[in-house]
């Protein structure tokens, strides 16, 4: 096969083709690159101009005298501060939440037999087909009805359960070898202390794709938060925060954009860092 | 007997291990999607504390002949029209251009990754900002904003889709990008070798290879694009969308929990929008299994 090739003379027109293509797809990137890239540049920009400056025709792109006040006045007057730190909370609260029960059922279903194991199997893969949307109604009267409303917790124990955690983990957990088990078990090692010791670790992969995944949804939230927090600024989160800041009195839009960086830029940090298991967790497996 | 105790001992073990998943999701959504058909039996009291008066089908029926519901249906359908088959459609291109073993790559992969962390609410915020009349840009460009965009009956929605647009693109080329690697490289080498121009390759061989991913891209957006109501709310509010046709469904279940509260109705909404999803979702498989090459 190599031999065959190689005695084939290399046509000069398939080089240039080649070339040609690749020339293409870097115009192809590029200009996806910069419509994509676009928006986020001149939210930026604009996030450090004056009111004056953000009105001016032609617009400017770029910063002459960078307005950092833009940014204390978002934090001090826009009280992100208060929103950005619930926000780090509601989402530690749902990410350690959803992450423990996941681990724990995921690890149930691939290392037990119990009772009903298929039922319960079954109904938790059936909550994938129900959008939380849908769900509202019924959960708003049921969080009005608890002391949770008016706590972070209201905004948070909803979500402290994902079948697709429990999905991803159930794999990572079926993937180890049974050997391994009965080594420990011959070991005089008891279920929990295999789970602990043994289990999680060998999972870590996953359980680091699920954590990332779980993270970028609970920042982002939407819904849940608008329902309870609309008129609870005590426990406001970034993005419901961003909401309030656009429909409120600043002098120039600086600081509704500024505030709109603040609530992006971590995720953008966790992208980038993370960006292998974020891809991982986003195709989940349904792709080959 | 030791055996026995030890089996017991794992079957307590695993049932409680799974407890706390299983009752948080029974009662956060298993529960209140089964509500949602008693709730949409009865009419809401019309002060609290009254009782809710058994109103039977009718109330679903007369919701969903309603004209607001039929806005609705029609705001979420173009909607999910205006972002979906676009949406796929430059995430495919966008992907199979940055499949390639060249200098850069890994730089524009990020890029294009931006959009689908971003939130909804970033989003809105940052080209609603741009939207607004009282800034350069669009002025500069040379598009009349008066009356503005998102008070424009016409164009509001294109706004709204333009939003959506941005943040899909990166999932839907984060998909793709996944889907690509996964395909079998000797097949693209033996049509290569055949002969078959790029195009030809492309058109050939590697669309129907990747169908599986096109379908499941298509399904994941369009599931997404049924539920959006963010940029409609954080924009322009529940009161004005509606006047502008961009009051989705989605949004609309949200007014009648909020604004102007009516389990009833909003039951009556959430029913009907899960059923217009599971339609669509069925659809998409039936053509699935029909039109997409599994046989790799």
């Amino acid at each position: 096969m190599t031999s065959d090739l190689a005695m084939r003379p290399v046509p000069q027109p398939k080089r240039s083709r080649a070339r040609r293509s690749k020339l293409a797809s870097y115009l192809v990137l590029t200009l996806g690159a910069i419509v994509v890239l676009f928006p986020l540049y001149m939210a930026i920009v604009s996030s450090l101009l004056t009111p004056v400056q953000i009105g001016q025709q032609p617009p400017l792109f770029y910063p002459p005298s960078p307005q950092w006040k833009n940014y204390g006045s978002a934090f001090v007057d826009g009280h992100l501060d208060t929103y950005l730190w619930n926000s780090v909370l509601q989402t530690l609260e749902i990410v350690v939440g959803s992450v423990l029960t996941s681990l724990f059922a995921a690890f149930a279903f691939a290392t037990f037999e119990f009772p009903f194991k298929k039922i319960i199997w079954a109904l938790i893969l059936a909550t994938l087909l129900i959008p939380f949307e849908v769900t509202i109604v019924t959960n708003y009267q049921t969080i009005s009805s608890t002391h949770l409303l008016g706590s972070m917790w209201a905004l948070t124990v909803p979500f402290m359960a994902s079948a697709v955690g429990i999905f991803l983990l159930r794999q990572a957990f079926m993937a180890i070898p049974g050997e391994i088990r009965e080594a420990t078990i011959l070991d005089g090692c008891g279920p929990m202390r295999y789970f602990w010791r043994v289990a999680v670790p060998l999972v870590r992969p996953q359980l680091a794709a699920f954590t990332v995944i779980a993270v970028l949804g609970a920042w982002n939230q939407y819904l849940w938060p608008l329902l309870l927090t609309s008129n609870d600024e005590a426990h406001r989160t970034l993005q419901i925060g961003l909401k309030t800041l656009n429909s409120g009195t600043f002098e120039g839009y600086g600081v509704v954009l500024a505030g709109a960086v603040i609530a992006s830029v971590p995720m953008l940090i966790l992208m980038v860092v993370f960006n292998r298991q974020l891809v991982r967790s986003l195709t989940g497996g349904a792709i080959k | 007997m030791t055996a026995l105790r030890q089996r017991r001992r794992e079957s307590l073990l695993g049932l409680g291990l799974v407890a706390p998943a299983l009752i948080l999701l029974t009662v956060f959504l298993i529960y209140p999607f089964f509500k949602n058909f008693t709730l949409f039996l009865y009419h809401a009291p019309p002060y609290p504390g009254l009782p809710s008066k058994w109103a039977g089908l009718s109330q679903f029926f007369d919701t969903v002949t309603s004209t607001s519901f039929f806005d609705g249906l029609k705001a979420t359908a173009l909607y999910t029209v205006l972002v979906v088959p676009i949406g796929v459609f430059l995430g495919l291109v966008l992907a199979v251009a940055a499949h390639q073993k060249l200098k850069g790559m890994a730089i524009y992969r990020t890029i294009f990754a931006t959009t689908a962390v971003s939130s909804v609410a970033v989003a809105a915020i940052v080209f609603g900002t741009f939207m607004n009349p009282v800034l350069g840009l669009l002025p500069w460009l040379g598009i009349d904003t008066n009356p503005t965009i998102l008070q424009n009956p016409t164009w509001a929605m294109f706004a709204m889709a333009i939003i959506g647009l941005w943040q899909f693109i990166g999932l839907s080329f984060i998909l793709f990008s996944a889907g690509l690697q996964s395909l079998p490289e000797e097949v693209l080498e033996a049509a290569k070798l055949d002969g078959a121009s790029p195009t030809k390759a492309f058109f050939t061989v590697t669309i129907p290879l990747l169908s599986p991913t096109i379908f499941y891209v298509f399904t994941v957006g369009v599931i997404a694009a049924m539920f959006t109501f963010g940029q409609m709310d954080l924009l322009i509010g529940p009161g004005a969308s509606s006047a502008v046709h961009v009051n989705t469904l989605a949004y609309q279940i949200y007014q009648y929990v909020v604004t102007q509260p009516n389990p009833g109705v909003a039951a009556c909404i959430s029913i009907a929008l899960f059923i217009l999803t599971a339609i669509v979702t069925l659809a998409n498989f039936r053509f699935l299994e029909r039109r997409v090459n599994y046989d790799v």
